[in-house]
């Protein structure tokens, strides 16, 4: 049967099992759309603005561990993706995003929003590609969709032009493809493995070192197992916070510049670090040259390009991370290493990562979330409360984090709930953001109040764009520069002593919830914060926005100063830099 | 740093010159001469990249490469019994009748043909390696600086057959 192209772009979508797009209009999808139009089996979401619409695809796939589907217009349509393209890219997300196109005749004549948008997105994501003609619509689909879901998975950017989306042809869409050029690693090498066991199984004082990797491979569960099987204590990255329980006896903390102090200080004095799906970013490592340096390194990653980029390993591993789990669980065998497990207890309760203050803290508030919601998707934004929110929040089986590690995009965590809410319509959703972040994205608060999605969020107002203070606190001589959010054209050139009687915050976070339809809160006192919680999870049929007015200059503790080794750790800002 | 050599079998479609092209410039790799034709399979292209780097860059470059979809085959020529050649025209300007019986005499040791010239101008065509092709370069550009213009196609390389050294 000859069916349209936009007619076999709704069918692909239902042959690949999408249940929720998220979708913007605009003249060169006005074809799309006609097909979508009265669709049952697809539901199609109207954010507010295209970065909130990539975003909360990306936080749809995350949560739901689907490939995330995004539908816009050719030009500024296509161009607004660009930074959620980048932000899941870097952290492995599967997305597929159609962007209309002007018509084939006219691409190159700088037509009327025109943008070369697969020349624009090439370094930032997996695969994009033009389809230029008809006959290939479906292959391409098919193609576009296997290649973000498999291997490491990414973001594939398919550029749709007007007359393909109106040109007649075949209704045939392929059940599997191959690409010749994409063949994703689903073995193990069991040579390797062997070696890297017996590396381990000689240690006296092993560590993992779990990356974002694992969660991505849904291995969390066998994760936990080979731990345990193995005794060999666990710590994460950001992105791989909740590889195993927090709660486990086994795990550390997190590593890095703000990671926790016995995190670091194991992966400074283990003899074996042995590493999988992380890529040993920078963040992570402090200064090279000292990192884990007494230590043999053994990594296991997806991408051999991860692999001996940033450190140099000695048992280099090509696998996908719950196969390769899986193979270790046939062999790993369990070590005797109390001394070792013995001295990181110590230092965990010498060192507690504990904010240690009074007042209203962001540790307060992430701690009750801990034991209000069980059952839960937590999406942070970037900055001192992703940062927090990674030191304090427990995760489990039950409780997810959302949270935009490589790119680290501001605006990230309020659409990425909506679309984990949209994944997960069972779940307990809550937003750690910032006043600044929560501003780059709060157009979608409209989409949360349509579409009834019960969302909290948790607004950690310092009036600062916290982090970049902290460091110019730390690091730059107090010098605020373009950090203070209250600042009126009134206030002293140079200021960098915030007061009472600074002016007012704008917007009033509380009336404008409140405009768009959803319920606001604001706390100012400790005792509150609970009460807050539950009332917002009573509010089932929309967000709730918690305004928590915290302390203007409180730091995110311990850090790594810039250019030190992770033995390093500021654990008190107090008097630094003065 | 290593001068090193690689082929590439690559989705003979728009945009893959653009990709393999815009990962050197993105992570700022060194990349000296790349050329790019068609195959005896139409779908199917083939590069020649010519790059300097240390090993551990090349290492990471051979993965970036290997990553992009549109990639087929990656091959490393760098310590390979191959072929290689690139295509050179040296056009020599102001010549005086003494220049150019030079040139034929030059055109005569280098064994590089003239291919055209009139009273005042000689075009050479060089078909030879590229370290033969920068040793012509550097003589012609010696004895006639200034006056030279210099067409310089990139190499093309492919597997030896019966020499195990090229």
């Amino acid at each position: 049967m000859e069916i349209t192209g936009a007619e076999l772009f709704v069918k692909a979508l239902k042959e690949e099992a999408v249940t929720t797009l998220f979708a913007y209009p605009g003249g060169q999808a006005i074809d799309l759309f006609n097909a979508l139009y009265g669709e049952k089996d697809i539901d199609v979401i109207l954010p507010r603005h295209e970065q909130g619409l990539i975003h909360a695809a990306d936080g749809y796939a995350r949560s739901t561990g689907r490939v995330g589907v995004c539908l816009v217009t050719s030009g500024p349509g296509a161009t607004n993706l660009v930074t959620g393209i980048a932000t899941a890219n870097y952290d492995s997300v599967p997305l597929v995003c159609f962007t209309g196109q002007v018509p084939t005749n006219l691409i190159g004549n700088d037509a009327f929003q025109e943008v070369d948008i697969v020349g624009i997105t090439r370094s930032v994501c997996k695969y994009a590609v033009t389809v230029r003609k008809r006959e290939v619509l479906a292959e391409i689909i098919k193609k576009a969709f296997y290649i973000a879901r498999t291997g490491k998975a990414g973001v594939v950017v398919v550029d749709l032009p007007k007359d393909i989306q109106q040109a007649y042809g075949d209704d045939f869409y392929p059940k599997e493809i191959s690409v010749r050029g994409y063949k994703p690693s689903t073995s193990v090498h069991m040579g390797q493995l062997i070696k890297a066991l017996d590396i381990l199984c000689h240690a006296k004082r092993p560590v993992f070192l779990i990356g974002g990797g694992v969660n991505i491979a849904h291995a969390n569960k066998e994760m936990t197992q080979l731990a345990e099987q193995a005794n060999v204590p666990v710590i994460t990255t950001i992105m791989g916070k909740g590889a195993i329980p927090t709660t486990h006896r086994l795990y550390v903390g997190n590593i890095g510049i703000h990671g926790s102090y016995t995190a670091n200080w194991a992966i400074s004095n283990c003899d074996v670090l042995f590493s999988i799906g992380t890529r040993f970013n920078d963040r992570i490592t402090g200064k090279i040259e000292e990192f884990a340096a007494g230590a043999k390194i053994i990594h296991i990653d997806i991408d051999a390009a991860s692999i001996s980029r940033n450190i140099v390993v000695d048992v280099p591993i090509v696998a996908d991370a719950k196969e390769a789990i899986c193979s270790l669980l046939e062999k790993a065998e369990p070590l005797s290493i109390s001394e070792w497990v013995n001295e990181i207890n110590h230092w965990k309760k010498e060192y507690p990562t504990d904010m240690g203050r009074s007042g209203l803290t962001p540790q307060m508030v992430v701690q009750a979330i801990n034991e209000i919601f069980t059952d839960a998707v937590i999406a942070t934004d970037v900055g001192q409360n992703q940062l927090w929110t990674t030191q304090f929040l427990e995760l489990d089986e039950n409780r997810q984090m959302l949270t935009s590690g490589g790119l680290g995009t501001m605006g990230y965590g309020f659409p990425a709930a909506i679309g984990a809410r949209l994944g997960n319509p069972d779940k307990d959703v809550i937003v750690i953001t910032g006043d600044g972040g929560m501003q780059m994205n709060i157009q979608e608060m409209a989409t949360a109040v349509v579409y009834e999605l019960p969302i909290i969020i948790c607004i950690l107002n310092n009036g600062y764009l916290g982090n970049v203070r902290q460091w110019q606190e730390m690091f730059y001589d107090r010098r605020y520069s373009s950090t203070c959010m209250r600042y009126r054209k009134s206030c002293q050139i140079g200021c960098n002593t915030p007061d009472r009687n600074c002016p007012q915050y704008t917007p009033d976070f509380i009336s404008l919830s409140e405009s768009y339809g959803a319920k606001g809160i604001r706390v100012t006192n400790p005792a509150d914060i609970k009460d807050a919680l539950l009332s917002a999870k009573q509010n089932r049929i929309g967000p709730t926005v918690i305004e928590f007015i915290i302390d203007r200059e409180i730091n995110v503790m311990p850090i790594v100063p810039p250019g030190n080794s992770l033995n390093d750790m500021i654990l008190e800002s107090e008097g630094y830099g003065e | 740093m290593k001068k090193r050599w690689i082929c590439l079998f690559v989705e003979n479609e728009i945009g893959v010159l653009a990709r393999i092209a815009g990962l050197f410039s993105a992570k700022s790799y060194n990349l000296d001469s790349l050329t790019v034709g068609i195959t005896e399979d139409n779908t199917i292209s083939r590069m020649t990249i010519s790059l300097t780097s240390d090993d551990k860059t090349f290492e990471q470059i051979k993965k970036q490469i290997n990553r992009s979809v549109e990639v087929i085959k990656l091959v490393d020529y760098t310590d390979r019994p191959i072929h290689m050649k690139e295509i050179l025209f040296v056009r020599v300007n102001g010549c005086s009748d003494s220049d150019i019986t030079e040139l034929f005499r030059i055109s005569n040791v280098f064994d590089v043909p003239i291919i055209d010239y009139d009273s005042t101008t000689v075009l050479l065509e060089c078909i030879q390696t590229e370290n033969w092709n920068n040793d012509l370069i550097s003589l012609l550009s010696r004895k006639f600086s200034n006056r030279i213009e210099i067409v310089r196609g990139g190499s093309v390389a492919v597997d030896a057959v019966s020499i195990s050294e090229r």
